[in-house]
């Protein structure tokens, strides 16, 4: 079976890269297939980008507060473009009461400022490796 | 006797006992072995004198405290002109803006770029109508501005000057700072607009116009805040940041200018991260490289010349989302690394901010931590306290012999440029980001409430700052009436005269920029014909 392949994304203006950089490393080393989409893509090009690289997941890394807009418009892509099966997660500088409110609008978790890589690893191997079998089965 | 050697201790965080936070090696113990080549004259000096290692005043505090000035802005310029003068009544001693993504990347608040980003993490400016409300009530003349914005920088220093002049205020006693240092946009913070080419030129502008119009204005800021919160080390910023620092000098004398004329109102913009001593040596180190620099190698017989002034940050990836709390206790810290390393200004983080913009609650606090340790600690009271320390001494040596070899590095690239379009500061910020990171998955270095002493249940206690969703709305409002009652011809025009000088390197761009505000032009619509001329930067991405 191929290694997953996780699409690492950075939207909107926030040019904050450190986490995103840091997580897919994380993930590359920990055996995946890691794009890294770059800057300031709109959530078109992200959906875009999931789709054509026949991607598992997408990572989404907001830190400028613009995540109660994007994260839904992403979401959005994702339905409209049929690629609901792409485990979709993120993370940055999101308020608590954010974090829930996104979780039930459908991002299946969102890792805050601390959060250990491997709980990061972890969380993308088994949703993605659960997104995978129900698609085999 | 010692009948057994003694041992060092195991356990959590024993891994990080043989190095700093950086990697720089440490010893169990420092002595005099340690300064074995030290010249005092040569290698520190007295306060107040070449190489200033030991700091810029020969009275220190004594003479005048630091400036307290803390960084602040969000939603809309009324909502921040409230906030500045809350801060301006607890006794803060200057202002210093934090603009919104949409302003910072050169877009107005109804782009469909803003979307979402309007006001959330710093003020909505989008003409010349936004500054003078953010200023309302404040008296120009009197009060110092730092403004943190990089690409239209030049823009936003355009817009201060007509604000400034609607109040009645030359500008030639305007003072203050501007951050406009773009070369760290490409190396780190990545709010870019122009190619790194091009916008040299925008900095030489306005160098050359601050010098000739606006003599109490520091016409730059050079700033490493930005390279350590994206994870280089200490000596990345150090390095990188002075090397920015001189690529803007030299690119001033290549366009003719005198660097005496010039070099004593440039100043820097440091971070204070956690690492106590390493941080303290990075100042002094700071200051003695420059000064020699300076000296040595360009030529600068104006003692100004030789003095590197800096502002000061705590580290904002140095606070936790875990016990936000703590973080009041880190910032102290930074804070009390800061002073012992001579900064001429500084600003102490808010506990909140992993969360959000910080609340007036958090604020106060911050801003009252820097109060105690001016007012009660006497950390004021003696010139450089740790001078001669057998450890400060030499790790502040082992920072200057670091930066040199990145400086060594950067020119075997050809300079400064040609390292970011070659992507080496960024990939040798990833690595050094990434190791830190790993550094506290194994364990090796422990951060109080992540990866130790966690509390079982992790309960929100603080009381976060929200941003309307109303704000975006309100200022896309805003902007629109002011397309709508100003005089098109004027736009028009000087939209045109602007464009002209872009092309045109020996016509200065600010009075172009000024006129531009002053027809009511939207910084988005400056940006938009600077970029038919000069273009967009792209970044080839390195993880």
């Amino acid at each position: 079976m191929r290694p997953l392949r996780i699409v690492v994304a950075k939207a909107g203006l926030d040019g904050h890269d450190r986490g995103a950089k840091v997580i897919a490393r994380a993930l590359r080393d920990a055996g995946m297939e890691v794009i890294y989409t770059g800057l300031f893509q709109t959530p078109e090009q992200i959906v875009q980008t999931a789709i054509q690289e026949d991607a598992d997941g997408i990572g989404l890394s907001i830190l400028s507060g613009a995540h109660m807009t994007l994260f839904p418009l992403v979401l959005e892509q994702l339905k409209a473009q049929g690629a609901q099966d792409v485990v979709f997660f993120g993370g940055g500088t999101i308020p608590p009461d954010d974090a829930v409110a996104l979780k039930k609008m459908g991002v299946r978790a969102i890792f805050t400022p601390g959060a250990p890589l491997q709980e990061i690893v972890d969380f993308v191997k088994a949703e993605c490796g659960k997104e995978r079998s129900l698609l085999s089965n | 006797m010692i009948e057994r050697p003694p041992q060092q201790r195991t356990g959590p965080g024993s891994g990080a006992l043989d190095r700093t936070i950086s990697d720089v090696p440490l010893k169990a113990l420092y002595t005099p072995e340690d300064l074995g080549r030290l010249d005092y004259d040569r290698d520190l000096g007295y306060p107040g004198f070449y190489p200033y290692t030991r700091g810029l005043h020969p009275l220190g505090y004594r003479g005048r405290l630091w400036t307290m000035r803390q960084f602040a802005g969000f939603g809309t310029a009324r909502q921040t002109n409230e906030r500045y003068k809350f801060l301006l009544q607890q006794g803060q001693m200057g202002l210093s803006v934090a603009f919104d993504m949409p302003t910072l990347m050169g877009y107005d608040s109804d782009a469909a770029e803003a979307r979402g980003e309007v006001g959330r993490c710093g003020v909505a400016i989008d003409s010349l109508a936004d500054m003078e409300r953010l200023f309302e009530g404040i008296d120009m003349g009197a009060v110092t501005t730092s403004m943190t914005i990089n690409g239209p920088a030049a823009i936003a220093l355009a817009q201060y000057v007509a604000a400034a002049e609607k109040q009645g205020v030359s500008r030639r006693v305007l003072g203050g700072t501007i951050q406009a240092d773009i070369l760290k946009e490409y190396i780190a913070q990545k709010e870019w607009i122009f190619p790194p080419r091009p916008h040299m030129r925008i900095i030489v502008d306005m160098i050359r116009f601050c010098t000739q119009e606006m003599p109490r204005w520091n016409t730059i800021s050079i700033s490493g805040y930005h390279i350590r919160e994206a994870g280089s080390t200490a000596a990345q910023e150090l390095a990188f940041t002075l090397a920015d620092g001189f690529a803007y000098i030299e690119a001033c004398i290549e366009a003719g200018m005198d660097i005496d004329s010039f070099a004593p109102r440039l100043s820097f913009f440091f971070n204070s991260h956690i690492d106590f001593f390493e941080e303290i040596a990075k100042f002094r180190a700071a200051r003695r490289i420059y000064a020699r620099r300076m000296r040595e190698r360009y030529g600068a017989k104006d003692p100004r010349s030789w003095q590197l002034r800096f502002h000061t940050q705590t580290a904002g990836c140095s606070a936790t989302a875990q016990q936000p709390e703590n973080n009041i206790v880190r910032v102290a810290y930074e804070a009390l690394a800061a002073v012992l390393g001579g900064t001429q200004s500084l600003h102490t983080n808010s506990m909140d901010e992993v969360h959000a913009l910080p609340s007036e609650k958090a604020v106060e606090i911050a801003l009252r931590t820097q109060q105690v340790l001016a007012y009660e600690t006497n950390v004021t009271n003696v010139v450089d306290p740790l001078g001669g320390s057998y450890f400060v001494e030499s790790l502040t040596d082992e920072m200057e012999r670091e930066a040199e070899a990145y400086f060594e590095q950067i020119e075997e690239y050809g300079g400064v440029v040609a390292a970011i379009e070659a992507g080496f500061f960024q990939k040798e910020i990833a690595e050094a980001s990434y190791r830190y990171q790993r550094s506290i998955e194994t364990g090796d270095r422990i951060i109080v409430g992540v990866n130790a002493f966690e509390r079982p249940e992790e309960t929100e206690e603080i009381e976060l700052l929200r941003i309307s969703e109303g704000t975006e709305r309100e200022q896309a409002d805003s902007v629109r009436h002011v397309r709508e009652h100003r005089d098109p011809g004027a736009v028009r025009a000087t939209l045109e005269r602007l464009q002209r000088a872009c092309r045109d390197p020996h016509d200065n761009l600010m009075p172009h920029l000024i006129a531009c505000v002053n027809a009511y032009c939207t910084e988005g619509e400056i940006v938009e014909a600077m970029v038919d001329v000069y273009g967009r930067y792209v970044e080839r991405s390195v993880f």
